[in-house]
């Protein structure tokens, strides 16, 4: 059984939308962000309203192929798509775009898309450690916040920062729990659900709202839970998913892993936990700068040399959401998951003894058969065929 | 007990019956309907058997068109049902290469044939038996002869990974005037190196099994030899393989 709220966020797709345009209407900002790294409290704090960009459709992909190397990840395709075809409405309802230097395609596309709309790119350090690092990125923050505050010709006190740390942290561990619903055996909800409506949230720009209706949603999958409703069995394999970001329009893996008969329970991807882990330190005595700078910073995205808290993570996900194997999800073309994908295998077949399986594919259709192949071996493999 | 494994591949329909201990088989292009392809060939090795589908136990189906057949008890991926038959017909387990009409998978299995891991090409078709036929026709001649023109022949160069700029790079090759069985000898030799590319995480190997429809071509078999560094058995009916391999996994199924 699909819990009820589920309907509230198949809609909320569209109606999205019109709290964007009405937002604006009513003279709000608008700021288009592209990854999780982009510090929103400073968005907030300026009192303008955070979207998240990240393309995760092909539709866009062939009108981005006229200005962009057809050889480049879909995301950064799909991304920049959007901006060039005026098709996507929260791209067309942001005032100014912020974004980071993350992997080389997304930081020289991110040249090209500034033509189109105001850009700030912050200059994000290419390692976590370090005091250099942290204060580097501090020191971004600061002229994120003075970029901010030029731009929406505003104010950004201490206290507006101190407040929207605050309100992010509680979304952020709304959205924890939401996730961890699918710890128990056998899940209550689908991977494709949990994704969903993961991924819808990214687009709502009232805050509060979405808080509330995540935790309606969470207690409602609660509620399943305790019944001991679910759409699978103790049987079904408890996949946990790494690699690239995943979204609305590119679960095509997550729906074939189900489809072939497994149970995606954990989503260690940017789009799903990766950013949730940590939360930013609220202490009063704390720099909020610094604050900032500590929880994004250690993200553990690819893009960082090393990343050892991938590991970390991935170890502990694993445990906590009893998965029975992983799946590593690289997009074609993305040089940092996919090469970082040989220590994964290894780490995970070694070290923690589970099933490992490294796809590599883009948003495209043309290799469902392919892959379809490659998943339910993997799984024969798994139930010990 | 009589026992069925039906391999519905790109190219051409496999089908086994196992009786007891002996092995019947045949072979058909798959055409146009993957369902129909795959009934038929199972009829047709039923009527040459002797047999109706009442005395078979148990089918298994594998390959792509294994989803599509109305009479199967239960699907099994390639994967598998390659390991389990190569299993079978070699009795030791290693690393498996099969290379088959569109695709080519490295798989790794212990000595009962149980897959441990494996590896698929991803969406190109070089080091394919596609690849194969694609550079045959430009060179004119028929994919069975491929084998014999290549033999002992001095490879050159082939760079594009890509099948359709390989065909190219080949024709450009014969417009300089190259040797035709230096050409096959390098396609051979560049299907074997981007194969054994892709099954080296898992060796090295002592020994390679090879099956598939490739397998059957002698001199992609010996350059795929020099590439790994061991020898490479191929079973005699190296074709049949996941169709043996489905009518073994039927047997089971009905114990
Ligand atoms: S994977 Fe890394 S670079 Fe890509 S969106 Fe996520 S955090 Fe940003
Ligand atoms: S998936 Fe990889 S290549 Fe694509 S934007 Fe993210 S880090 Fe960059």
């Amino acid at each position: 059984m699909r819990p009820e709220s589920m309907k509230i966020f198949d809609e909320l797709r569209n109606l999205n939308v019109l709290t964007v345009q009405n937002a604006k209407r009513e003279g709000k900002k608008v700021v288009g962000c592209y990854c999780t790294y982009t510090p929103q409290e400073l968005i907030l704090a300026s009192g303008a309203s955070p979207v998240t960009l990240c393309g995760t459709r092909q539709e866009p992909i062939p009108a981005a192929e006229r200005d962009l190397p057809r050889n480049l990840c879909p995301l950064i395709k799909s991304s920049y798509g959007f901006a060039v075809t005026a098709k996507c409405p929260y791209f067309e309802a942001a005032d100014v775009l912020v974004a980071e230097t993350t992997c080389d395609g997304k930081k020289k596309m991110y040249e090209l898309m500034s033509k189109i709309k105001p850009m700030h790119v912050m200059n994000l350090p290419q390692g976590p450690k370090g005091e250099e690092a942290l204060v580097a990125w501090a020191k971004e923050m600061n002229i994120l916040k003075d970029w901010l505050a030029e731009k929406f010709e505003v104010e950004i006190t201490e206290a507006d920062i101190r407040k929207a740390i605050k309100l992010m942290n509680r979304e952020r561990s709304a959205m924890r729990n939401l996730h961890a619903t699918t710890k128990v055996k056998p899940a209550p909800i689908t991977g494709v659900d949990l994704l969903v409506s993961v991924w819808t949230k990214g687009f709502n720009i009232n805050k509060e709202d979405g808080i509330t209706l995540v935790e309606q949603l969470t207690a409602e999958i609660e509620e399943l839970t305790a019944k001991g409703i679910s759409p699978f069995t103790n049987e079904t394999p408890r996949i946990l998913l790494t690699g690239c970001p995943v979204g609305f329009g590119s679960e095509k893996v997550v729906r074939l892993l189900e489809e072939s008969g497994a149970s995606v329970v954990a989503f260690e991807n940017c789009s799903g936990y990766k950013a949730l882990d940590r939360l930013v330190d609220e202490s009063e005595n704390k720099d909020v700068m610094v604050a900032l700078a500590e929880k994004y910073l250690n993200i553990p995205c690819s893009c960082m040399t090393p990343n050892e808290g991938r590991f970390d993570l991935i170890n502990k996900m694993a445990k906590e959401y009893q998965v029975d194997a992983i799946v590593d999800l690289t997009w074609q073309a993305c040089h940092t998951y996919n090469i970082e994908a040989y220590a994964i295998r290894d780490y995970v077949q070694n070290q923690l003894s589970l099933p490992y399986m490294h796809l590599e594919t883009d948003y495209s259709e043309s290799d469902v058969e392919q892959l379809r192949v490659r998943v339910q071996a993997f799984l024969e493999l798994i139930q010990g065929e | 007990m009589i026992t069925a494994g039906i391999d519905v591949g790109s190219v051409s329909t496999k089908v086994v019956l196992l009786i007891d201990d002996e092995i019947k088989y045949l072979v058909r292009p798959t055409g146009w309907s993957p369902r129909d392809a795959g009934l038929h060939a199972y009829q047709e090795l039923l009527d040459s058997a002797g047999c109706n589908n009442n005395d078979v136990s148990g089918v298994v189906g594998t390959g792509y068109g294994r989803i599509s057949l109305p009479i199967i008890d239960k699907a099994v991926t390639e994967i598998h049902c390659h390991a389990r038959g190569a299993n079978y017909l070699v009795g030791q387990g290693g690393l498996l290469i099969d290379i088959g009409g569109q695709d080519s998978k490295a798989i790794l299995m212990n000595e009962r044939g149980k897959v441990v891991d494996f590896a698929m090409n991803d969406k190109c078709a070089a080091g394919t038996g596609r690849f194969l036929q694609v550079i045959a026709a430009a060179l004119g001649v028929d994919v069975s002869e491929l084998a014999d023109l290549a033999e002992n022949r001095q490879p050159l160069d082939i760079n594009s990974m890509c099948t359709v700029f390989a065909e190219s790079e080949v024709i450009s090759l014969l417009a300089k005037g190259s040797d035709k069985r230096d050409i096959i000898a390098g396609i051979h030799r560049s299907v074997a190196r981007r194969v054994w590319g892709m099954a080296s995480r898992f060796g090295p190997a002592q020994c390679v099994i090879f099956t598939g429809g490739v397998a059957q071509n002698h001199d992609v078999r010996n350059r795929l030899s020099q590439e790994a560094g061991c020898p490479v058995i191929v079973p005699e009916i190296s074709q049949m393989a996941g169709a043996l391999g489905a009518a073994l996994y039927a047997r089971e199924l009905k114990k």
